[in-house]
This record gives C-alpha cells, structure tokens and sequence, in this order.
C-alpha cells in the first residue's frame, strides 16, 4: 500500500502555519456545528488523521452537486479539506477517461480495501440497464462492486438520496437512492438539489476528523445539518408568530419581508441549513430573496404537489406534521389554514 | 438606480435577534471575570435577517486594539468597546468571510506565537548561523 500522509503533514508541506491550521480548525469545527471548545480536540485528530481514499460514482444527474461542490472548492479553507483526501475517481473532474479511469477506480479500490469512501451522486435506474451506463456497465453494478470495500457511502443529492427528479412520478427509468440498493454499508445522506456544499465537505471533515460518520436523523441525513426546520432557524419566523403573512410575490408583506408561509413555503415541514450556513459564500438564501422554499431536502419533494401551494392544504407532508408545524407556530391559527383551504378549492376548482 | 445595492431593502432589522446575543455576551463577561472561563460564540449557526450582523457589530463597536492575521487568508481580530469582547472574523484568500466569532476572553489564542511555529523559527534563525 502506498504512503498516505497526514493531513498535518500535508498542511504542513503547503506552508500553513500553526496558527492557519488553528483558523483551518476553527472553521471545521463551524461546519461540524461542534462548539469553539472542542477546537483542540479537532486539531489533534486532524494533525494525525491519514489522507482517505474517495471514490465519487455519478449516475443519474445533472451534474449540479459538482457545480455547487467545486463552486466551494477554491483554495479556501474548507477546500484544504479536499486537498486532504485523495478524490481517486470523478467523472467530470479527473483527467483520465476510458479503460485508464475504471483503472484508477480498480486500484483505490486495492490500495484501500475497508477504508474508502463512495460518494455518489445521481439516482440508480433499475429497468433496463442500458438507460445509464459507464464504460459499457450499468449504474447498479458499478455501485454494488464499489461499495464492496468501502468504509461508508455517501449519498449527495436528492437524487442519490431519495431518487429525486428521475425518480419523479412517473419514474420511466425504475430509479432508486443509494439506500435502496445499498443495506449492508453506513450510507449517509446529504440531500438538497443540489445540497450546500459546505454540508458536503462538513461530512468529510467528519470522516477526516473522527474517522467516522456523523450522527444521522431517520432520512440518514446529519443531524448537525438536518436536525433542524428552515422554519426553525428563519430570521422571517417572527412575522409568522405574529401572523404576518405576504399574500402575493409584490403586495407590501412581501416587500417588508414578510413570512413566505401563504405562498407555498415549505420552511416548516423541510429539514436542512440553509438558513444559517447560507449559499453563495454565505450572501443569502431562498427565502432572504423572497422565495419560499421548496423543500428540496426532503424525500419525494418533487411529488409533493405545486411549489406554490401552502403546506395547510395538505399536500405537502401528512396532515400531522403540518398541524405540528402550526401549534410550533403560535400565531398561524385558523386564518392561515382557512386562506390555504380557499386556495385549495380554488386549485381543485382549476384542475 | 442602477445595480442591485442601490435598490433599498425594506424590513430588515426587526427580528430581534441581537438582543439574545447581547444577553449571552453578558453572561460570558460574567463567567470571565467570576471563574476565568472563556466564551466563544459561533455567529455562522445563528440566524441573522438583513441589517442584523451589522446591527450587532454595531452595537459591539470598536475598542483600542486591533489585529490583522495573515493565515489562509486574512483574519480581522478587533477587541469591542466592551473590553474583554472580541470580534474575530476569518476570511480566506479569496476575502470571503469562512467564519464570525466573539470570544469573550482576556486574548483571543489565535494571536499568540504558537509553540510549532516557535520551533520552527528557532531551526530558521540556528541555520543562519551555519
């Protein structure tokens, strides 16, 4: 087996000083959501930990998780995390192509049977083989024979995760998450269409740090990152306490930043960062630029219903979970949930 | 109006969520002047409307002293009108901010010489005289 050096040693060859690797702690210890005090803990382990193996499979997507990835991958910081793993096989980024690149996935494979991570992106079709196939074999054998030796796997996505748009309704392609197929590897789920990359990296900085997978919520997704509702961490939550709702995209609740509840906002039923980690180098998120969620993270969204419809009109989640959205909520009341009826007779009536 | 900044944002900073933080400053001094324990608050899990962060840096303000650390990037470290507050924020070579804190301390640990950096300059200077 090959030397794998430690992250310690490789930060410490790039030049970065004790107090860069400190700042470079203080800010994994931010993507784990684990507090300032366990900075010196994290320092050690990451100062000791050996650079893993990963194996990134792409099936059925469309190639956003990797655009949202290396969008966050600039020599930053968290990028130093991806410095600090050994990225063996990825479609799109490595260089290699044909019988040399399935060399390269064979060989990680050898080199670092039990230890390797498989990161995959984009759904498994399981009706004909021949709807995705790479170097002429299908999307389901590529990911049983990789997953034989890995450590864990990690599914980015929604598709990965849950099936996602191919597996939409009506799923022509028979596809399926990695959890569908995989039952005898930890899978970890990191959904989202695609998903924050910091989530994406704060998973391997895990890995990397404790040499093992996060503590996961019952969709295997992190319960650092998952643990909580958009709704839950909304700076607009206040205005839904006091019932204050934008009733179109341009009346004047919209434009005093009102709650996005009435326009379909799927924030109380959807669980992920967002609100708090942000997107485009932390600027803002869907609904800091007055569109409600989508509820991308969550299994199924896309069958869910119209985007634009409020969670009261029952389309979106089970009537529990809505209802315990509600009372979460002091203020909604019967005047959300009778507005969010007439607006499902007024669909029902349009369909 | 002719770019996005110029357009005015409406409704921000009425969420009250600096009010809380203030709060936990306060208990933090307490705990630094009582039993000597440090605090550090990681703003990147709060949430934060438009105007907010900047409403409490704000209300922080600016005390006597600041750093610049040139690590990974360029990292601000200000000590606040509040003596013992500080306002400590990493950016990465890029100048994006990678992360907000205030650490209620006596001296953030970030801006001490470190020990592996100490003996690395120790080894530098003993090979300028060989």
């Amino acid at each position: 087996m090959k030397y794998r050096p430690t992250v310690g040693e490789i930060l410490q060859a790039k030049g970065v000083s004790r107090r860069g690797f400190l700042k470079y702690c203080a800010t994994t210890a931010s993507l784990l959501a684990l507090p300032p005090s366990m900075i010196p803990r994290i320092a050690n382990a990451i100062e000791s930990a050996r650079r893993p193996s990963v194996i990134w499979l792409s099936f059925q997507e469309c190639t956003g998780c990797t655009e949202s990835l290396t969008r966050s991958a600039s020599p930053t910081v968290e990028g130093l995390i991806f410095d600090a793993i050994s990225l063996d096989y990825h479609h799109t980024l490595q260089a290699a192509s044909g019988d040399q690149a399935e060399a390269a996935r064979h060989a990680a494979m050898e080199e670092n049977d039990g230890s390797y991570l498989v990161l995959v992106d984009g759904s498994i079709p399981t009706g004909n083989p021949g709807y995705s196939t790479i170097a002429g074999i299908s999307n389901v054998d590529m990911l049983m024979d990789t997953v034989k030796g890995a450590a864990a796997v990690v599914a980015i996505g929604s598709c990965a995760a849950f099936g996602g748009l191919p597996g939409a309704d009506p799923n022509p392609t028979g596809a399926v998450s990695v959890q569908d197929l995989v039952t005898d590897k930890p899978v970890v789920n990191v959904p989202g269409c695609p998903p924050i990359p910091m989530v994406m990296t704060a998973v391997l900085a895990q890995f990397l740090t404790f040499g093992q997978i996060p503590d996961l919520d019952k969709h295997g997704r992190p319960l650092a990152f998952f643990g909580n509702t958009i709704h839950d961490r909304c700076y607009r939550r206040p205005f839904y306490e006091q019932g204050k709702f934008a009733e179109t995209f341009d009346d004047e609740g919209a434009k005093a930043g009102w709650c996005l509840y009435k326009l379909g906002c799927k924030g109380p039923t959807t669980y992920n960062a967002c609100a708090t980690v942000k997107w485009n180098q932390g600027t803002s998120f869907p609904i800091e630029s007055g569109h409600p969620c989508l509820g991308c993270s969550e299994p199924k969204f896309w069958d869910k219903g119209g985007f634009y419809q409020p969670l009261s009109t029952g389309h979106f989640g089970s009537g529990a979970t809505v209802a315990g959205a509600a009372v979460a909520g002091v203020a909604l009341g019967a005047v959300a949930a009778a507005a969010g009826r007439r607006r499902k007779a007024k669909y029902t009536k349009e369909a | 109006m002719s770019t996005a900044n110029d357009i005015p944002i409406q409704g921000g900073a009425a969420h009250g969520n600096v009010r809380p933080i203030l709060f936990e400053v306060l208990h933090a001094l307490d705990k630094l002047l009582d039993d000597d324990i440090p605090t550090t608050i990681d703003l990147a899990g709060l949430p934060f409307g438009p105007g907010e962060l900047e409403k409490l840096e704000a209300a922080l303000g600016h005390g006597e002293l600041v750093a610049q650390l040139n690590a990974l990037g360029t990292s601000h470290i200000r000590e606040t009108a509040y003596p013992g507050v500080w306002w400590v924020e990493h950016r990465n070579v890029n100048d994006e901010v990678t992360g907000r804190y205030i650490e209620i301390t006596r001296f953030p640990e970030i801006l001490s010489s470190q020990d592996a950096d100490i003996g690395a300059a120790r080894a530098r200077l003993r090979e300028t005289f060989e």
